[in-house]
């Protein structure tokens, strides 16, 4: 009895959570699929054709342009979310609530307004329309979101391993390179990681300070909806949504088996 | 998301050293905090003066609450406010209550953590624009669900399937968040429920506590916490964000994000500081909310309330 209840939840969710990817995918290779038909009535490249054929020049560009930005922001937010993370962890000093709700807001806050309030402060700077001004307002929710994973990361972290590869003559570069950061790798990555997302599915922000210049693949696959094309749709959403799936699985990597230990 | 829940429980426990001194913390913290408050405290700050002034171009010259007034006595921004806490409540309010069950059922099945796990961090890496195209092709009047119930009869023509998205009660909106949100609230529960539930059911089993006893005064007091926070960032998150009632609202009323950026966009530069002041409401509302529940929280712990 309870097996049988068991069974049919997981059955129901595995369910639910395809059912969105197997519609996307049956359209994207669907040439002539008309209503009522449940069934496309011809299968075919033809979406598929457009996006790395006809349409691959643009859609291409919006795909390195949103591994671009992503990856820089990505970069930035663990550059800086490392120190940062590691005082938070490690040490008791005052202020530390306070930090917290500064931190804790950028993350809660919708984009929206952010974006809104910068936009004529970017122009004025040169920063609206440009690459930097995207990473700079990605950075807004991305870097608080990874300065509280390292955070975490560096609360679990022993730092009296420093201790004694300073005893044994290593330089504060050495110990850094070779003792803290082979050990909190596992968490940074999964804090990178996150960032990337993160970043990789802002639609609104990129669009208000990109100001369309800036053409990432949501920004794109926002103007194909409009074209009603839906084989096209179809396909573009898969071509956004793979890369985010594999950045999952790298990280399922990093989160499993013995690196758990990094981030507990 | 899970991640940031974890990180949250384990720095209170952690083992926190004397501070090297205020130079050095600041020197470490300092950059992380510099970004985030010129940035995001920059970008509400420049947003609310923007919101004040006279024109945008003008600079601070002439303070005016006209904008806000204007935001505040259109009709349509009282009925988007409306329609917007409705949905983000009734997401939020679904979401939870699947996501309490759905735990309580996973967390008898430890040994497949991982692979749960696994499954429900695909929902969370989707981005919200992929699963609001799908759910118009899913719950349109010619989608899957409209051919599934012409195959089966129930239904003659798309005409008389009910109207799912861009509709009036954001069927396709709340829809789409509850699939997207679940794993999220899911995630947050199980892992209280998985370090401390289990051995407090046992203790509760052997005292003879009945199923209802065990929820109500065992589960519920030990997932409130993380519950709580997580229902507050979903609704925050749902109360601001703006692709998915975009592309399956319907074109009146709107929700407030979208609202907001429709009048930020419109060709009427006159319109752009109403959509500003309107994002420094929405802002407003989720900051609130924020402070609302953390005194509440704080105020029952005070009194000892087992929430």
């Amino acid at each position: 009895m309870r097996s049988l209840k068991r069974n049919i939840i997981s059955t129901a969710v595995i369910t639910t959570v395809a059912l969105p990817f197997t519609i996307l995918i049956i359209w994207s290779f669907s040439n002539r699929w008309f209503y009522p038909e449940l069934w496309p009535r011809q299968w075919g490249l033809r979406a598929w054709n457009y996006v790395f054929g006809t349409a691959g020049y643009q859609i291409i560009g919006a795909l390195v342009q949103s591994m671009l930005v992503a990856l820089a922001t990505a970069l930035i937010s663990v550059a800086i979310g490392i120190p940062a993370g590691r005082a938070l962890g490690l040490y008791d000093f005052r202020g530390k609530d306070l930090i917290s709700v500064i931190l804790t807001l950028p993350v809660i806050v919708p984009p929206l307004c952010v974006a809104m309030g910068l936009h004529f402060w970017f122009i004025k700077m040169g920063l609206a329309s440009t690459f930097s001004g995207v990473v700079l307002v990605h950075l807004t929710f991305c870097l608080p979101y990874s300065v509280f994973v390292l955070w975490g990361v560096f609360s679990n972290y022993n730092p009296d391993y420093e201790e004694q590869a300073r005893s044994l003559g290593a330089t504060s570069w050495k110990v850094v390179a070779r003792v803290m950061l082979p050990l909190t790798f596992p968490g940074i990555m999964v804090a990178a990681l996150f960032s990337f997302l993160l970043s990789w599915s802002q639609y609104l922000s990129t669009l208000i300070i990109g100001g369309g210049k800036i053409t990432t693949l949501p920004v794109l696959l926002f103007a194909l909806m409009g074209s009603g094309d839906r084989p096209v749709a179809a396909a573009v959403s898969i071509v956004f949504v793979v890369p985010a799936f594999v950045a999952l699985l790298f990280s399922a990597r990093y989160l499993g088996g013995k690196s758990i230990a990094g981030i507990r | 998301m899970n991640t940031y829940s974890k990180s949250l429980s384990t720095d209170t426990d952690a083992r926190t050293r004397e501070s090297p001194g205020f130079p050095a913390t600041s020197l470490l913290v300092g950059p992380a905090l510099l970004v985030v408050v010129v940035l995001f405290g920059g970008g509400l700050a420049l947003g609310l003066i923007q919101s004040l002034t006279q024109l945008p171009t003008t600079g601070i010259d002439s303070l005016t609450f006209e904008h806000f007034a204007n935001v505040l006595s259109d009709p349509d921004f009282l009925n988007s406010l409306m329609l917007t806490l409705y949905i983000s409540a009734t997401s939020t309010a679904i979401a939870a209550a699947l996501s309490i069950i759905l735990a309580l059922v996973l967390v008898s099945l430890l040994e497949k953590y991982r692979l749960v796990h696994f499954i429900f961090q695909i929902p969370l890496t989707v981005p919200h624009l992929v699963i609001a195209v799908a759910v118009v092709f899913m719950l349109s009047p010619t989608g899957f669900f409209s051919r599934l119930a012409i195959k089966f009869g129930l239904i003659g023509s798309s005409a008389a399937f009910p109207l799912l998205i861009n509709d009036r009660w954001g069927v396709g909106i709340i829809l789409a968040y509850v699939w997207k949100e679940i794993p999220f609230i899911t995630l947050m529960i199980l892992s209280v429920l998985r370090h401390t539930g289990v051995e407090l059911l046992e203790v509760g089993r052997t005292l003879k506590a009945g199923p209802w006893q065990r929820f109500r005064y065992i589960i519920l007091p030990t997932i409130s916490p993380s519950l709580g926070a997580a229902c507050l960032i979903v609704f925050a998150y749902t109360f601001g964000a703006f692709e998915i009632p975009f592309i399956l609202g319907q074109t009146y009323p709107m929700m407030l994000p979208v609202w907001a950026y429709k009048n930020y966009s419109d060709v009427d530069l006159l319109a752009r500081p109403e959509g500003i002041a309107t994002g420094i409401i929405i802002a407003g509302v989720i900051i609130v909310a924020i402070v609302l529940s953390q005194t509440l929280i704080q105020a029952a712990r005070r009194r000892g309330t087992v929430l």
